[in-house]
């Protein structure tokens, strides 16, 4: 199982080449938002996601997409497939 | 869902309107063609004294076919009385090479394959050939299409 930290800097490579503000990702806290701060748009949103599920190998159903608009609540969702795997 | 009523569906019209007809679709790709007739108003001005079809229409003409056309072929899988009144289609990104020109009167053909239709945005690989099935243009194309 990975463990937290590892996760977190795995979403950051994930999320990386998709952000349009660096200084929010340089200062990225579980409170980021990927809209709101990381001014990703919501097409790219599919893309990560999409990349989350092959690198943890998991799936990511609409309604749990829907709640990853932040990275608390992406990493409770990776978390959360993961368990149920 | 049969052709014309796909062709109906699409929320363009001339001079805007760059499909003709569609020659299959499935569920893995659609393909379809365009003739871009000589007094479309771009080649007046594209380029002076000498008309070429522009790389912006070669990618409409692609986006039109084997996005919005598949799309709407797509979206009529899941719904039964598919209703595009307050359908919302966004173009969100476009990777594209260009390969030969495309002159007045020349006829297209546009074929496009399905990467991933998730969440609402459909993704495509999109290869354009002309009538000596050379490669006039490939890319890849993705949009956003929400009931």
């Amino acid at each position: 199982m990975t463990n937290n930290e590892t996760m977190l800097s795995d979403l950051k490579g994930i999320i990386q080449p998709y952000i349009q503000n660096q200084e929010a990702f340089d200062n990225l806290t579980e409170a980021t938002d990927f809209i709101n701060d990381l001014k990703i748009n919501s097409a790219n949103l599919v893309d990560i996601v999409l990349d989350v599920e092959d690198k943890f190998d998991i799936e990511i159903d609409n309604d749990s997409m829907d709640r990853m608009l932040n990275v608390k609540a992406a990493l409770e969702v990776i978390q959360e497939k993961l368990s149920t795997k | 869902m049969t052709f014309e009523k796909i062709i109906s569906l699409l929320p363009y019209e001339p001079p805007f309107l760059f499909v003709d007809e569609l020659h299959e679709v499935d569920k893995e790709g659609i393909s379809g063609s365009y003739t871009y007739h000589e007094s479309a108003y771009f080649y007046e001005g594209h380029f002076k004294n000498n008309p070429v079809t522009p790389g912006v229409i070669l990618t409409e003409t692609m986006a039109q076919i084997g996005l919005v056309a598949y799309g709407i072929y797509l979206l009529s899988l899941t719904s039964k009385n598919l209703n595009l009144t307050n359908t919302k289609i966004a173009l969100v990104s476009t990777e594209m090479s260009f390969y030969i020109p495309v002159y007045p009167n020349e006829k297209v053909k546009v074929v496009s394959k399905k990467e991933y239709f998730r969440m609402n945005k459909l993704k495509c690989h999109v290869e354009m050939f002309n009538e000596k099935e050379e490669l006039v243009c490939r890319g890849k194309i993705a949009g956003m299409m929400k009931l």
